[in-house]
């Protein structure tokens, strides 16, 4: 009897869809073996380290919010953050309060956007969140209130809810009244309860059964969930203060990518994002937010990459409550910002943005004039765990038609709310099987 | 309580992308061509999809102008009713990050939130490039599109001024 044909197979997704930017997915198989999986990012490179230099290091974090317009409050905060390290500053108080708020708006707004229109489908079988709309238009209603307030906290903060005008180094170029906070503290508990729903109406929604070991990698504060400081920390014992980021991790060029890929020096891929902030800093959640996630049953750690749906909604809870707080404790300060003087030298720091720890580091000359910038985004370090993810994946799936295996590897790769444009500052899937 | 102007005109666009200021730009013709008590309500838009539905949520009637990207050749007005016609991805120039025009009008759609009358005004644009002027036969066109709109859709409410002498 002769050997049985294998059969190759391809799948080609041109673009991927309901993901932010222009990127493709190519897998090979032969057979019953993958034997290539290759994220292949080709927006073209957009060169914000290079056009930072000579730029004045007060402009630092109006160019990089425009890296992104769903997360530009992560690129204003790293860009702040690491500027007043490299000018010996440290804010403090009522400033480092209303950093926190302006955080929880974005987290709030972006998780919801990405929760309800961009994953979500994937789960219920819908081609698009309008589709979805026509027969769970509760749903949808509640996600569009729920982001809007979301737009709200970091309109109220920031001055404009799409690439904020009011953040500066040193703190905002004003702040608000204790009053102006009055009628979002009312709109923050309704969005407490409506996120506590999305958490319930999340939780039911049909997950595969996949679970990877990862090295997950966050910021781990001592008394907070994580938004703009901490040390960098992961599950498999990294702790290290974020000036020795670039000691731990490497990013280099993949011929298929337009992004850099980044890995731990000496251990390879590592996980950023909600799985990963979630189970270094699952103690930090407050109660309710923890009672949330052991009801819409999850443990202190997750490590099925699709349950991250469940842990970005749990984070919106954590965002509407911690909100509720901060505004409680709000008291404007003196002056709306440090008073601060040029001069050179060097400054980093990390956020934790939506989709995992943001990198920022400048160095600066007498005058304050950038000579050099680094950005390391969330996504650029997500790289790499998607492909392996499908390297796992795709073999346990082999036995679906191409049209669905073809959808079930988007939504893996949605698992990680990918920010194409932020990692090309730096889906299309080719599933290409050989008999 | 205050009654909602009959006809809401939303222009739709950013100042700083090239031709995509156009939508703003025809919205601003309008509002010089305009007497003050004017019983038409006209609004600036980024195009963010939460902040239209919001905007024409319960109105009767709505224009929208906007710039688009559809292969046209630069400058060719496009009208579109919404309530007869769906909006294929693409053909508006929306961010990627964020939800624009075409998905918040088939968004309303299935919610069932539609204005009674939604008609969009599309220019198509030459360029989106940041910091570049508007292009000449854009221009033009938002020129167009301001008096048409003032003859045609507004004539019914509003009676209007003088063009300003350039």
């Amino acid at each position: 009897m002769s050997a049985p044909r294998r059969r190759k197979r391809t799948l080609r997704v041109d673009p991927l869809a309901r993901v932010e930017g222009e990127g493709a997915l190519f897998v090979r198989v032969d057979g019953q073996h993958v034997s290539d999986v290759q994220l292949r990012i080709y927006e073209p490179p957009r060169f914000f380290e290079a056009l930072l230099r000579g730029r004045r290091f007060d402009e630092a974090p109006d160019i990089t919010a425009r890296i992104c317009g769903i997360c530009p409050v992560a690129y204003q905060m790293s860009a702040v953050h690491a500027m007043e390290a490299a000018l010996g500053l440290r804010v403090e108080g009522p400033l480092r309060l209303l950093r926190r708020l302006i955080y929880c708006g974005e987290w709030l707004e972006s998780h919801v956007l990405h929760i309800a229109f961009l994953h979500a489908p994937d789960f219920l079988g819908y081609e698009s969140a309008m589709h979805m709309a026509r027969e769970h238009g509760a749903l949808v209603r509640q996600a569009l209130e729920l982001k809007k307030v979301g737009n709200q906290i970091v309109t109220l903060v920031g001055g404009r809810e799409i690439h904020p005008v009011n953040v500066c180094v040193g703190g905002f170029y004003r702040v608000p009244a204790k009053h102006e906070f009055d009628a979002l503290a009312e709109r923050l508990r309704w969005a407490r309860d409506a996120a506590l729903e999305l958490c319930r109406t999340v939780a039911t929604l049909p997950c595969p059964d996949f679970e990877r070991e990862y090295e997950f990698v966050a910021l781990r504060h001592p008394d907070e969930y994580p938004f703009n400081e901490g040390r960098l920390v992961s599950n498999r014992g990294l702790d290290a203060p974020i000036a020795d980021f670039e000691q731990h991790v490497l990013e280099e060029h993949v011929p298929h990518s337009n992004a850099l890929h980044a890995v731990l020096r000496g251990r390879g891929a590592y996980h950023v994002g909600p799985l990963a902030r979630y189970a270094l800093n699952f103690e930090k959640l407050p109660e309710i937010a923890r009672d949330a996630a052991r009801a819409a049953g999850l443990g202190p750690v997750c490590t099925n990459p699709f349950r991250s749906i469940v842990v970005r909604a749990v984070e919106c809870v954590y965002a509407c409550d911690e909100a509720l707080r901060l505004i409680a404790a709000y008291e404007p300060p003196d002056q709306p910002a440090l008073a601060l003087e040029p001069r050179a030298g060097s400054g980093c720091a990390a956020s934790e943005a939506p989709r995992g720890l943001l990198y920022h580091r400048y160095r600066l000359d007498d005058a304050g004039l950038i000579l050099e910038a680094r950005i390391v985004p969330p996504t650029s370090q997500n790289q790499k765990t998607i492909e392996n993810d499908l390297w796992e994946f795709v073999p346990r799936h082999l036995d679906l038609p191409d049209a669905e295996l073809q959808w079930r590897c988007e939504q893996a790769i949605r698992n990680y709310d990918p920010c194409i444009s932020c990692a090309t500052h730096f889906l299309s899937l080719t599933l290409e099987r050989r008999p | 309580m205050t009654t909602a102007a009959p006809l809401l005109v939303i222009g739709v666009g950013n100042a700083e992308r090239g031709d995509d200021a156009a939508g703003l730009l025809a919205l601003r013709g309008l509002r010089a061509r305009l007497a003050a008590a004017s019983a038409i309500e006209l609004c600036e838009a980024s195009g963010e999809a939460g902040a239209l539905m919001e905007a024409w949520r319960g109105r009767t009637r709505v224009l929208l102008l906007d710039a688009a990207c559809a292969g046209h050749k630069p400058g060719t007005l496009t009208r579109i009713d919404a309530r007869q016609e769906a909006l294929p991805a693409g053909r508006l120039h929306g961010s990627t990050h964020a939800w624009g025009v075409a998905e918040a009008v088939e968004l309303a759609r299935a919610l069932g939130e539609l204005p009674e009358q939604l008609t969009l005004y599309l220019i198509e644009a030459r360029s989106f490039h940041p910091g570049h002027d508007v292009a000449p036969e854009v221009r033009d066109a938002v020129q167009e599109l301001v008096d048409l709109l003032l003859t045609t859709e507004c004539a019914s409410v509003a009676t209007p001024l003088p063009r300003p002498r350039p």
